[in-house]
């Protein structure tokens, strides 16, 4: 009777919740960064106290660092750092800092290095936190206040969220990708339906798909307006997780394969997609709702945000974006900067050339010693697009790297909110097949044509 | 708590943490001073004017976890949000704050947003209220409500528990032995 959201909370619940108070539900892993974190170690030492558990928390630098080697000064974010650095030492908390060969977006050092696993609880203060789920944890991003109150109890007072199966069924088309799956389910589900919800990504195109391609669904949960998306565990995720460094020595095999909805579990909502009539997708507006198939035509505005939206981006409803003129190309994220993403992208961008500046940002320093190793890099340089250090970069653009005002930006990131991407830029958010193509004719390309 | 003020209006939806207070505005560490960036990149910028209670469009607050836009809304001078939905994370960072974020269905929000004049709103009696006669009461979480009403410390309230954590730790495995260095 119980689905996967109630088996990973009941296996958590310190104390249940009573009338007039919320359950304590307790965290096996809490990720902290340079940007969320600074007020909450300040609050611990104001009140004199210590983690609780620095043997469960691991630090890293990712949302304001630079990521070219000869860094461009910014005391403000530099400070920031620095601050990580000794709340950490001050704290016992592990940190992979900058010029550590484990620092990268926490989001994917987390799933590399074997720390993310399956039925765990997992937080971070930071709302993409979702990612995790892909394992079959229950993984939410959570504020300032939240991170100070784990690092102090280990736990959370948290009311139980309800779950809504999203169930996609069906084969994905050649140039169709889990990126296009995830953005299709916004847009038909809008950047609201998922409020106080879960959702758990069931059905065959999902458990078709690899673990980097599920981190790429469940980390786009909460555009979708839930806090967090998860995905059962299965043989596909043991395989991952085997080996890591931080992954027991003897899975838990039987435990994991429990961690499943029971055929008879109630969800609060269903809602479905149809991968097989998928095409790639990409946005046109300023929230990730506002997406359509990349041959489609931009919408009538349905009210005055999105008019205002439309007014944003320089587009006219009726409009195709196909062949419409970009200036950059950003290619990272914690969508989508694990090594398979840069893959796809070389494939494409092998022997051509990128007509507009092209960023690619590796997710983590093992998957940029990786992309290295496999001639990767040597195809984006090849092709005349940047390689960059390991970091956020151009999704949140707080460490230099942005776009200027006006200018166009096909994005395999996941937020096109007004000036994410900094201040006046514009942004499509697509996948990296379509961020490849598109960097190669400099205008918006549909990828399944250059395949 | 009782709030009793002229309302401000956004009507837009939507509107995500990045509009509230732009990224490159968090690169602080400590809480004060982000008031004065509240919205910083819209043009027209706009101007509360003394307002507490913001009157925005459905799905208030949605996209980072940052709980700088409570800060930030608290530090212009806010102390409530009233919308048709409000994103989970923002709503949750601002009870943390003392912001209170208040759903109401869509007539009484075009109500709201059509500027009735003073509006009351009475935390304790989940109610609020126009000044020309419109009310309604509104849901809030009940720990919440109870912490803010009575002075409650949440992290105080965890702390208190750590019999109960500390009996849970000695119960269940951990799932990883260590985050130190392997």
């Amino acid at each position: 009777m119980r689905t996967l959201v109630d088996k990973i909370w009941d296996a958590h619940v310190v104390r249940p919740p009573m009338p007039e108070t919320p359950a304590i539900l307790y965290v096996d892993l809490h990720l902290v960064h340079e940007v969320t974190s600074p007020q909450a170690f300040s609050g611990l030492r104001a009140r004199g106290l210590r983690v609780r558990r620095p043997d469960r928390t691991l630090a890293t630098m990712d949302h304001s660092t630079p990521t070219l080697p000869v860094p461009a000064v910014d005391p403000d974010g530099m400070k920031q750092l620095v601050e990580l650095e000794k709340n950490c030492a001050e704290f016992g908390v592990p940190l992979y800092a900058l010029g550590s060969d484990r620092q990268g977006i926490v989001h994917v050092i987390g799933p590399e290095l074997g720390l993310t696993q399956p039925g765990m609880t997992i937080v971070c203060g930071d709302s993409h936190t979702s990612t995790h789920g892909a394992f079959g944890a229950l993984a939410f991003g959570i504020g300032t206040s939240e991170v100070e109150h784990v690092l102090a109890t280990q736990c959370l007072l948290q009311a139980k969220p309800l779950t809504m199966q999203v169930r996609v069924d069906g084969h994905l088309q050649p140039g169709v990708s889990a990126k296009d799956i995830i953005l299709a389910i916004i847009a038909e589900n809008g950047v609201d339906g998922g409020t106080g919800y879960v959702f758990e990504y069931t059905g065959g195109a999902i458990r078709a798909l690899s673990m980097e391609e599920r981190m790429t669904v469940c980390n786009m949960s909460i555009e979708g307006g839930a806090r967090a998306g998860l995905i059962a565990p299965d043989d596909t995720t043991f395989e991952y997780v085997l080996r890591r460094p931080f992954a027991p020595r003897n899975l838990p095999i039987a435990e994991w394969r429990a961690l499943s909805s029971d055929e008879d579990a109630i969800y609060d909502k269903t809602i479905t997609l149809d991968a097989s009539r998928l095409a790639p997708m990409i946005t046109y507006g300023t929230n990730p709702g506002m997406g359509m198939p990349i041959d489609g035509r931009v919408p009538e505005p349905s009210s005055e945000s999105e008019r205002k939206a439309l007014r944003y981006m320089g587009l006219t409803s009726g409009e195709t974006l196909l062949g419409k003129r970009i200036d950059v190309v950003f290619l990272g994220s914690c969508t989508n900067s694990r090594i398979s993403d840069l893959r796809l992208a070389a494939n494409v961008l092998r022997g051509r050339r990128v007509s507009v500046r092209t960023l690619v940002v590796p997710g983590s320093q093992q998957v940029k010693r990786q992309a290295e190793a496999e001639g990767l890099a040597d195809v984006f340089r090849a092709a005349g697009a940047e390689w960059r250090e390991a970091g956020c970069s151009m999704c949140i653009a707080m460490n230099g790297d942005a776009l200027s005002p006006g200018q166009y930006a096909v994005s395999t990131s996941n937020r096109n909110f007004e000036g994410r991407q900094g201040p006046g830029g514009r942004t499509f958010l697509a996948s990296p097949l379509t961020a490849a193509a598109t960097a190669v004719a400099g205008v918006i390309t549909d990828a399944r044509t250059v395949l | 708590m009782k709030i009793r003020s002229k309302v401000f209006v956004i009507p837009n939806e939507n509107i995500d943490t990045d509009q509230i207070i732009p990224a490159r505005f968090l690169k602080v560490t400590d809480k004060s001073g982000l008031g004065a960036n509240l919205f910083a990149d819209w043009n027209p910028r706009p101007n509360p004017a003394g307002a507490a209670i913001l009157v925005a469009g459905h799905n208030f607050g949605c996209g980072s976890s940052r709980e700088h836009a409570p800060w930030a809304l608290l530090g212009a001078g806010f102390r409530a949000v009233v919308s048709t939905q409000i994103a989970d994370i923002f709503r949750n960072n601002a009870l943390k704050n003392g912001l209170l974020p208040i759903t109401v269905d869509p007539d009484l929000h075009a109500h709201l947003a059509a500027d009735p004049g003073e509006v009351t709103i009475d935390l304790a009696l989940q109610r609020i209220a126009s000044s020309d006669g419109v009310f309604a009461t509104f849901a809030i979480d009940p720990f919440a409500k109870h912490c803010l009403l009575h002075g409650v410390d949440q992290l105080g309230f965890l702390i208190a528990e750590s019999d109960a954590i500390d009996r849970y730790e000695s119960t269940h495995a951990a799932r990883i032995v260590t985050t130190s260095s392997v």
